[in-house]
């Protein structure tokens, strides 16, 4: 992982407070658990009927029944619980997910997001991302801030096919911290070495600045 | 009194299934898959066949041999991002798919187990999967109306059973085993160790046996139960 991407999933890690129900979304989400301290109370959610997941396993430790949504050899901890689907969404939908942390194609200024299918060239199937990004409490996106082509993915409007409509809180990606605000993007912070006209120039839709200082990660 | 014993081979369980049957497969990846009734189903051969799972597997894994052999005209699942095979055979027009989102996907099979019609939800409601659904009002919000899935056969997967039928299931090969063993009209279970009655304590029961019509005990498990080295 690049310095930058390492900053960002640190910074991202800070999200998490004491007690939360947290469901991390396939990919580089999961890596926020690694800037986590291993005593940290905390309790995560796997789509697949896991809450209370605990350290990846090497092969030869692995257990063949066990594994995340993203298909990772996980393990229990003290207190973990296994469920069937329908439970495991029950809690999703029901309000007892207090934060999601997701990747993302397009993020829009009014807090749409897409990242589940890209017509023509990407339609998988979007798995449990329309409940998790519909009714989790705090939803919060992880993502490099522009795609490979170096297009932005932070937009006035997604021309993507939507997963979830205005439920994207904040954005941090490799560049910055951005909150989603009913007046649209406001910067929190700045990634070191990032100036604001590259942060402008990287950024799909207009973006307040903070006054004064602006603090980096 | 004593319970009915439902016992039986994985080529009498699977016999039954006819062309055109719609299915629904349990597990989520590996964990939970009946890969041994899988197995018998492409040996058996019925073609036309709907199946419903969470995801079409891997290549070269499970649902994939069905795939392959042409006997799938149309799956419902909630993601196919493991099996390029099955998204290809999507792309070109040989099956038809349906993607349902995972916790509607499992609700809407709770619901057929349950005997309802259909559920109300909110969930997909701004997206593509509201396409072509009913919608309607239930106290000042719109709702999508998913109907129920009900099938011919489900085919699970279990740890342990007892010849009745009453199953157990292992940390997160339960998926959505549980559910589907509720919503068949034939129910086939095939597991890990089938104990005698009584060798399942009646508090370890998840799967009722009263919802379950057949039960296969598997003599080995293949390589397809392990662990996928990726």
């Amino acid at each position: 992982m690049s310095d930058a991407r390492s900053r960002m999933v640190a910074r991202a890690a800070r999200e998490i407070a004491p007690g939360m129900v947290v469901n991390l979304g396939i990919g580089l989400p999961t890596k926020v658990v690694n800037y986590l301290p291993a005593d940290f109370p905390v309790c995560l959610h796997s789509e697949n009927g896991l809450t209370g997941i605990g350290p990846t396993l090497p092969y030869d430790q692995a257990d063949r029944n066990l594994i995340d949504a993203g298909g990772a050899y996980v393990s229990t901890i003290p207190g973990s619980a296994f469920f069937d689907s329908a439970v495991s969404f029950a809690l999703v939908r029901s309000g007892r997910l207090d934060l999601t942390l997701l990747g993302a194609f397009e993020i829009a200024q009014n807090g749409d997001l897409a990242n589940w299918k890209i017509p023509g060239k990407f339609s998988p199937g979007a798995g449990g991302a329309i409940e998790l990004a519909q009714k989790a409490r705090r939803v919060v996106v992880m993502t490099t801030h522009c795609d490979r082509k170096g297009n932005p993915k932070l937009l006035e409007a997604c021309t993507l096919p939507l997963t979830a409509k205005g439920r994207v809180a904040r954005i941090y990606s490799d560049m910055a911290v951005v909150d989603v605000t009913p007046g649209g993007f406001a910067l929190v912070e700045l990634a070191e070495g990032v100036s604001l006209p590259e942060l402008r120039e990287a950024t799909g839709a207009p973006i307040t600045i903070p006054a004064g200082d602006i603090p980096t990660f | 009194m004593k319970l009915p014993d439902k016992s039986t081979t994985l080529e009498a369980a699977v016999a039954a299934i006819p062309h055109g049957a719609t299915v629904l497969v349990g597990g989520f990846g590996v964990p939970g898959t009946p890969f041994a009734l899988l197995r018998e189903l492409v040996r058996q051969g019925p073609r036309d066949l709907v199946l419903v799972k969470n995801d079409a597997n891997e290549a070269g894994m499970g649902v994939d041999h069905l795939i392959a052999a042409g006997q799938v005209r149309k799956l419902i699942v909630t993601h196919l991002g493991l099996n390029a095979n099955a998204i290809a055979a999507m792309n070109e027009g040989r099956i038809e798919v349906e993607f349902c989102a995972q916790g509607i996907l499992a609700e809407r099979i709770r619901a057929g187990g349950a005997g309802l019609g259909a559920i109300l939800t909110d969930i997909g409601i701004d997206t593509d999967l509201a396409q072509g659904k009913q919608v309607v009002e239930m106290e000042g919000r719109p709702m999508l109306v998913e109907p129920a899935l009900r099938a011919d056969v489900a085919l699970v997967h279990a740890t342990t059973a007892d010849p009745f039928g009453n199953l157990a299931y292992a940390a997160t090969a339960r998926n959505f085993n549980p559910l589907m063993a509720m919503a068949a009209t034939q129910v086939i279970a095939e597991t890990e160790a089938l104990v005698p009655l009584g060798g399942l304590a009646a508090d370890a029961v998840e799967t009722p046996g009263a919802f379950v019509d057949q039960v296969v005990e598997l003599t080995e498990l293949s390589q397809e139960y392990g662990i996928v080295r990726r």
